[in-house]
């Protein structure tokens, strides 16, 4: 038995309220006597202890306790909070946070006790004078006051354990320990009436108990109660060197634990005759199992994959899996989207308009007498309810960036603190969707440039007031969606990008020459900044300035099919902006022919196509240019950049599809149009993906396989 | 794979014989996910020329490299007999290697198998893990780290 199939449950909420925590503490120190807000902390912080608790991650707990102790005295008026002391619930929340993280990469919690933060914690509690002693005090019965209640009507029942009947290797392992003069109790566990876990409170119980002694016999057996296959109770004759006082406490500081009772076992009881095989199969792991424990509690973690390993049978196959995980050192979580149920029904609708399609489509099959265009009504069908049901599919992975985004208010707060810089952050359209792998991958490269825009962006409070900015630096952080594309923006009111500064580090660092530094325009020397190891900073700060910030957020969103630009005014502020394709793996594309190959080119980045006149191509600087509409668009022959040969009579009208990519435009001459296709996006592995303007692949009808051409890259 | 064989001279290692050119080559067969037949394949550019480019396999993408050419070989021509050998080694995305064609399944004990201890040079050397002797002659069995390192 081990509690790692709620390990996923766990860090999921528990990452839920420390997120919602972040925010409540956040909303404190902006309004410091809201009673709401403090409500709110007190009960995550209690449900966060608790979790923690059922799931036996033990210094989490104390952490969390002592700072719902914390709590309850501002709750109940006898603290105030101030900015101290949200300085240290937020190292605490932070402390949280990283046993949380430890706890997705090991299944442990480690052994960092965050001591300093303990006693800081203490010590607010302390600084109200009585608080110390009342808040020691709460320490203790904080449990049982909880309990209280039930606890009259909890009693457990404490001749139960007597009922339990021995097979012959329990008889036998009773006179063993009674050989070995161990004491032999028997003992009733009672969980309360309303508790979520049993099965998890048990393993507690049982690993308690395993700490001093061994689990002889259980009633109901103990894989029953591994299955929650018991009502409140069960009982358990158990041998061990501890007193019966000391095994009661134990157990009965598991949470939700309503009672234990105990006595004194004699091994009197008459063995009961034959018992089923199966039973005593149990009875052997369960032999084995306490052994295990009791060599392998240094490391639960091995403990528990021994265990697995073990009874392997018992252990479903996805558990198993995690567990080879765990021992390679990879984390244990699984990926989740949780989904609206509106938007399973819809796809279980689809389905089952499938299923019709499909049986109507046999049925014409096997009754020949049916005419062909009936046949053609049934593809069409067909056809709409598999758009649709890519469509749902689809919507099913999207999530909003909330997720993401939510984090960002308390971390600007940090920098607002360490930099002394007083700035606010403004966020919209945090209810955005996105396809759930960006949303993944989009965090870091907006923590970047948010960075950015807090250190570098933003003036010191003295520089905006000589300036008549206000005080308080803004920056905002907007999301939309346009088209198909999801528009984040992250906008401030600082100085703006100074490209006199920037032009001149070019040619400091021998990125340019001086003439070409000054020929370049505005848009070419800010795009300088995403050059790696090229930053303008004058001081190298612990936040920014290392010039490891815009090149990797370049790298990162363009590797999510997507593109940054920025566009800034000297003195007025800097407006970066990222462009990102709402799915990546199903587009809408032009399908193309190159030299007898196929290629697919993604609809969006493609503006028109034209019908060229091989007489209108024209050549500036050594480069073949078209005069399209007054525009001059570079030529870009794709069979000389593809390796292949063109099949089109050179003389006849080039066939020209203009992509584009921001404000840039290009042409794609091409052999013929296939058509307008909606293809589903294939990686091409790790192997062969050296090609740059070669996105993916994609499976035809036919079972073909097709590349897909990354205009963007070309431009 | 050269320190998985074993000492233990009872212990079989099962190979799959393929045909490169002149010489015989065994592949273990616990790194092998499928053998397909030639398909049509679909060129990538700007690929080093080992890489024959990807083919559909059961929808999956999966690149196919060439044997010979890696070994300095001339290119493939392709017959009836060329097979398309998908190799999963753990840790790795599926890769196919195109061979001249499949021969047979041979059960190698651990005594028939002597350890490269020539030279590791370059060219095709530098891919054998050691030599097996069947009834059928030498076996040069593939070092298969070594053919997809650096790919």
């Amino acid at each position: 038995m081990d509690v790692s199939q709620y390990l996923d449950i766990f860090l999921d909420e528990s990452k839920e309220h420390l997120q919602n925590l972040n925010t409540s503490v956040l909303g404190l120190e902006q309004d410091p006597e809201n009673p709401e807000t403090i409500g709110e902390i007190f009960r995550a912080a209690h449900t966060l202890k608790g979790m923690a608790g059922t799931m036996g991650f033990k210094r989490m707990q104390t952490l969390t306790h002592d700072m719902e102790n914390v709590f309850s005295e501002v709750r109940d008026g006898n603290l105030k909070v101030n900015a101290g002391m949200i300085d240290v619930l937020f190292r605490c929340l932070d402390a949280i946070e990283e046993y949380v993280s430890v706890i997705a990469e090991t299944s442990d919690e480690g052994d960092n006790d965050n001591e300093p933060i303990i006693k800081e914690l203490n010590d607010i509690l302390a600084g109200k004078g009585s608080g110390a002693a009342s808040g020691a005090a709460a320490e203790t019965p904080a449990a049982p006051a909880e309990e209280a209640a039930p606890a009259t009507s909890a009693a457990a029942n404490a001749g139960a354990w007597t009922g339990i009947e021995f097979t012959d290797e329990e008889q036998k392992a009773i006179e063993d320990a009674m050989m070995a003069n161990k004491k032999l109790y028997g003992i009733t566990v009672r969980v309360e009436e309303n508790c979520l876990l049993k099965a998890a409170r048990a393993f507690l119980v049982f690993k308690a108990i395993e700490e001093s002694g061994e689990i002889i016999a259980a009633n109901p057996s103990t894989q029953d109660i591994e299955d929650e296959k018991f009502e409140l109770e069960f009982s358990l004759i158990i041998a061990t060197e501890a007193e019966l006082d000391k095994v009661l406490a134990d157990i009965k500081a598991v949470s939700e634990i309503a009672d234990a009772v105990g006595a004194p076992f004699d091994g009197d009881t008459a063995p009961a005759p034959a018992a089923a095989p199966a039973k005593e199969e149990h009875t052997e792991e369960k032999h084995e199992e306490p052994a295990k424990a009791q060599t392998a509690e240094v490391a639960p973690v091995k403990n528990e994959v021994a265990k697995k390993k073990q009874d392997g049978g018992k252990a479903a196959a996805a558990p198993a899996a995690k567990t080879d995980k765990k021992a390679g050192g990879k984390p244990a979580v699984n990926r989740t989207v949780r989904v609206d149920i509106e938007k399973l029904d819809s796809l279980m609708n689809l389905v089952s308009e499938l299923i019709i399609a499909k049986n109507s489509l046999v049925s014409s099959a096997t009754s020949d007498s049916e005419s062909s265009s009936n046949l053609h009504d049934q593809i069409d069908y067909l056809e709409s309810v598999t758009t649709n049901l890519h469509e749902s599919v689809m919507k099913v992975r999207m999530v909003p960036i909330e997720s993401v985004v939510s984090k960002f208010p308390r971390m600007i707060r940090d920098i607002s603190k360490q930099l002394n810089k007083p700035m606010e952050l403004y966020m919209s359209g945090e209810e955005t969707e996105l396809d759930r792998t960006v949303v993944d991958e989009i965090g870091d490269p907006l923590m970047h440039m948010l960075r950015n825009s807090a250190d570098h962006g933003l003036e010191m409070p003295e520089e905006r007031l000589a300036k008549g900015k206000p005080e308080t630096g803004s920056i905002f952080l907007d999301a939309y969606q346009d088209g198909n594309n999801v528009v984040i923006e992250v906008r401030d009111d600082g100085n703006g990008i100074d490209t006199e500064r920037v032009r001149q580090k070019a040619i400091e660092r021998g990125v340019m020459t001086e003439e070409q530094a000054y020929a370049a325009d505005e848009s070419e020397i800010i795009n300088l900044l995403f050059m790696p190891s090229f930053s303008t900073a004058k001081q190298v700060s612990d936040l920014s300035g290392r010039g490891v910030g815009l090149d990797v957020v370049k790298s990162k969103i363009e590797a999510l099919s997507g593109e940054v630009s920025v566009k800034t005014k000297l003195g007025e502020g800097t407006t970066f902006t990222i462009r990102l394709p709402l799915t990546l793996a199903i587009i809408q594309a032009l399908m193309v022919v190159v030299g007898g190959e196929k290629f697919a080119i993604a609809l969006s980045g493609i503006q028109t196509i034209e019908d060229i006149n091989p007489h209108d191509v024209k050549t500036v600087e050594s480069k073949e240019v078209i005069n399209l509409r007054g525009n001059v668009i570079p030529l870009l022959r794709l069979d000389n950049i593809l390796g292949c040969q063109s099949t089109r009579n050179p003389d006849k009208n080039m066939i020209v599809v203009i992509a584009k990519k921001g404000d840039k435009l290009a042409g794609l001459v091409v052999d013929e149009l296939i058509g307008q296709l909606e293809i589903v996006i294939k990686s091409l592995g790790k192997y062969i993906n050296k090609c740059k303007f070669i996105s993916g692949a994609t499976i035809l009808g036919d079972g073909e396989v097709a590349l897909i051409i990354d205009s963007n890259a070309l431009i | 794979m050269a320190n998985e064989l074993s000492t233990d001279v009872n212990e079989i290692t099962q190979y799959i014989v393929i045909r490169v050119g002149e010489e015989q080559y065994g592949i273990d067969i616990k790194y092998i996910d499928n053998i397909v037949r030639d398909q049509r394949m679909t060129r990538v550019p700007q690929v080093p020329a080992h890489f024959k480019g990807v083919i559909n396999l059961r929808g999956e993408i999966v690149p196919v490299m060439s044997i010979r050419v890696k070994m300095g070989l001339e290119p493939d021509i392709e017959t009836k007999d060329t097979r398309i050998i998908i190799i999963k080694m753990d840790q790795h995305e599926p890769i196919g290697m195109m061979v001249d064609s499949v021969k047979e399944v041979v059960n190698l004990s651990a005594a028939e198998i002597e350890r490269a201890s020539f030279d590791k040079g370059d060219g095709q050397n530098a891919y054998a893990s050691g030599i097996g002797k069947h009834e059928n002659g030498l076996i040069t069995l593939l070092d298969l780290d070594m053919v997809f390192q650096g790919l």
